[in-house]
């Protein structure tokens, strides 16, 4: 079942075209990688999903819905979750409550229940607090929870970051390039995670991923951008196969080459 | 008895307010020493400890919007004006109780504040600042020009001192349990906010507003939700004042006012309620203080009047060395205390 579709989209910028006739669909409960040389425009293909940018054409559907001119935080309503490229933490915030506020679309508490607190917003604080605790349970956080998140090693501000998505209980997770500057130690323990949020907790997951052993090997299908355009699609067989994703990554010479393809599988 | 690191074992626990029992004896102990200050203090001492509850209820206003949410405002001065008038003019033209005019004024200044927040939607920092400059002059001007209203640059004056029947609030005593009573419920219902949904989006608001907003955060509708409740709480500040001076007049809320406002805050810690109460201290007693080291002096040497040319330039210097040295603020410098003490004799 089709949970998102992207229909031809396109972004300028000025001169500058980002994103140019993608089409695209994700199904309900599977792992897409989205993968292609830095500048290909992945970043931007998540930010107009998730509403930052507004594409100059083409449409977007959410279970049906049609959500290309819905605000950002409306989208949020609807389960759509992301984490950022450049870790985009509340960093003045500890990590519960980074957390929390990943709980926003789900609390009640106005102003004025909010500031008088006793009764109806401590309930809540306390009800929320123990889902926000599950997840930190998960991640394996427990010892930083008091933290504050500007102080933290970027290991751990990235599964914050994932924390806090999770705290959404989002329906679909769009994760960007979450285990950048992460060793192998820290990758693996970041794909276990990822995995086990898509079975258990059955959340659909797009994926921004340099590293082609972890794309090989926990993707159930693959899309490949190149210069804002969609060059391939399927399964990580089938992209590994395919000639025009062959050419565009050995045209490539930064390193993410053809070598890297056969990972670690 | 030693507390050696807290422990708690539930959530309910966890999420108290004052978390360790030597805490919660700090707060009995400060609230007994609020009570029994007028009975120890001189009728002058009372009138300062007015004044610093007034300011610390105009700082945690300006320090919601600002230190919490990120909002710079140097229209603080305007919206106490905005306060104090609404007051004095529900007050004496309506001919409505203070108990009235008190929540009154505070609404109007909640909606002026919010409509002078707009901006706050396409403008950032420096811009901001320029946004809410304008609005500063704009009611300035109007305060000083809607003579019918406002009695222009004469003020207003014969302003009436709350009363509950023939009880009236009108020595410095009776006025001083009235406002801390309303500081005590301004402290209060502040520390609840940032501890769920509206404050914690206003903090996210602040940190990154993007990811909030990616995160369901209506960004405008937050951030003038900031402006309404900071002004609320300065529009109260600014009707307390007007009530106690029974008189006000333009020059009482200039930007001069609003500078000293930022400096209390940032002073005493940007986006900590402690730090309201401590900046609204500080600066209320800094000049008192220099007034009274220089007493003996100042016959001799003009420091006062120095003092009071300098003032704003005094100021400024105070905030760059706490931007400097510690930019946390006063908040700050107590955390420590209380962290040494906590583990004393054992803390290294
Ligand atoms: N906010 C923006 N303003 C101008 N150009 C942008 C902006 N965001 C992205 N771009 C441009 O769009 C292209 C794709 O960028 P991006 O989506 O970040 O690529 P990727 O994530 O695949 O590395 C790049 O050429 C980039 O310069
Ligand atoms: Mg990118």
């Amino acid at each position: 079942m089709i949970q998102l579709a992207v229909e031809n989209l396109g972004l300028h910028f000025g001169g500058v075209t980002a994103l140019r006739g993608i089409t695209l669909d994700v199904n309900q409960g599977e792992i897409l990688a989205i993968i292609g040389p830095n500048g290909a425009g992945k970043t931007s293909l998540l930010n107009c999903v998730s509403g930052l940018y507004r594409p100059s054409e083409g449409r977007l559907s959410f279970d049906g819905q049609d959500i290309t001119h819905l605000p950002p935080y409306k989208r949020a309503r609807l389960g759509i979750a992301r984490t950022f490229q450049n870790i985009e933490l509340f960093r003045g915030m500890t990590v519960l409550d980074n957390l929390m506020l990943g709980r926003h679309v789900h609390l009640q508490s106005s102003l004025l229940i909010g500031g008088i607190y006793f009764g109806f917003a401590q309930k809540e604080e306390i009800e929320h607090r123990r889902a926000v605790e599950d997840i930190i349970d998960f991640l394996e956080i427990e010892k930083i929870r008091k933290r504050v998140v500007g102080t933290l090693p970027y290991g751990y501000q990235k599964r914050v970051e994932l924390g806090r998505a999770l705290a959404w209980e989002p329906r679909i997770l769009l994760l960007d390039e979450p285990m950048a500057g992460m060793n192998i130690e820290e990758k693996e323990d970041m794909a276990r995670f990822i995995l086990d949020i898509n079975e258990e907790r059955e959340v659909t997951v797009v994926l921004i991923e340099h590293d082609m052993g972890v794309v090989m090997d926990i993707s159930d299908r693959v899309a490949v951008l190149d210069f804002g355009q969609k060059i391939g699609e399927g399964t990580p067989d089938e992209v590994r196969a395919n000639p025009q994703v062959i050419r565009a990554y050995l045209g490539e010479a930064n390193g993410v080459g053809l070598a890297s393809f056969g990972g670690s599988k | 008895m030693i507390e050696c690191g807290v422990f708690k074992r539930t959530y309910e626990e966890d999420m108290a307010f004052r978390h360790t029992a030597l805490a919660r004896w700090r707060i009995y102990l400060l609230l007994l020493a609020v009570v029994v200050f007028p009975f120890v203090a001189s009728e002058y001492y009372v009138g300062i400890a007015n004044l610093i509850g007034i300011a610390i209820i105009g700082a945690l206003g300006l320090n919601i919007l600002t230190g919490f949410t990120g909002q710079i405002s140097v229209g603080q001065g305007a919206f106490l004006g905005v306060g104090a008038y609404t007051s004095a003019i529900l007050a004496i033209r309506l001919g409505l109780p203070f108990w009235l005019a008190l929540p009154g004024a505070g609404l109007v200044t909640a909606l002026v504040g919010s409509v002078f927040g707009i901006p706050s939607l396409r403008l950032k920092g420096l811009y901001l600042v320029i946004a809410t400059l304008a609005g500063q002059v704009i009611i300035e001007w109007t305060i000083g020009h809607w003579v019918d209203l406002t009695g222009g640059s004469q003020g207003m004056t014969n302003i009436p001192s709350p009363a509950i029947g023939p009880l009236t609030f009108a020595s410095r005593t009776s006025y001083y349990y009235l406002t801390y009573a309303i500081v005590l419920a301004a402290t209060v219902f502040a520390s609840n906010l940032f501890r769920s949904k509206v404050g914690r989006a206003f903090v996210a608001v602040r940190d990154r507003d993007i990811a909030a907003e990616a995160m369901g955060v209506h960004l405008f509708r937050y951030k003038i939700l900031a402006f309404a409740v900071s002004s609320f709480y300065v529009g109260v500040a600014g009707s307390l004042w007007a009530h106690y001076l029974n008189m006000i007049s333009p020059e009482h809320f200039t930007v001069g006012v609003s500078i000293e406002y930022l400096a209390m805050i940032i002073i005493g810690g940007l986006g900590t309620v402690s730090g309201s109460i401590f900046g609204a201290i500080f600066m209320t007693l800094l000049p008192v203080i220099l007034r009274e080291l220089t007493g003996p002096l100042s016959a001799m040497l003009p420091i006062t009047q120095v003092f009071n040319a300098l003032r704003e330039g005094i100021f400024g210097i105070v905030i760059i060395v706490f931007l400097i040295y510690e930019p946390h603020g006063l908040a700050k410098i107590w955390r420590n205390i209380k962290d040494y003490f906590r583990l004393w004799p054992f803390s290294y």
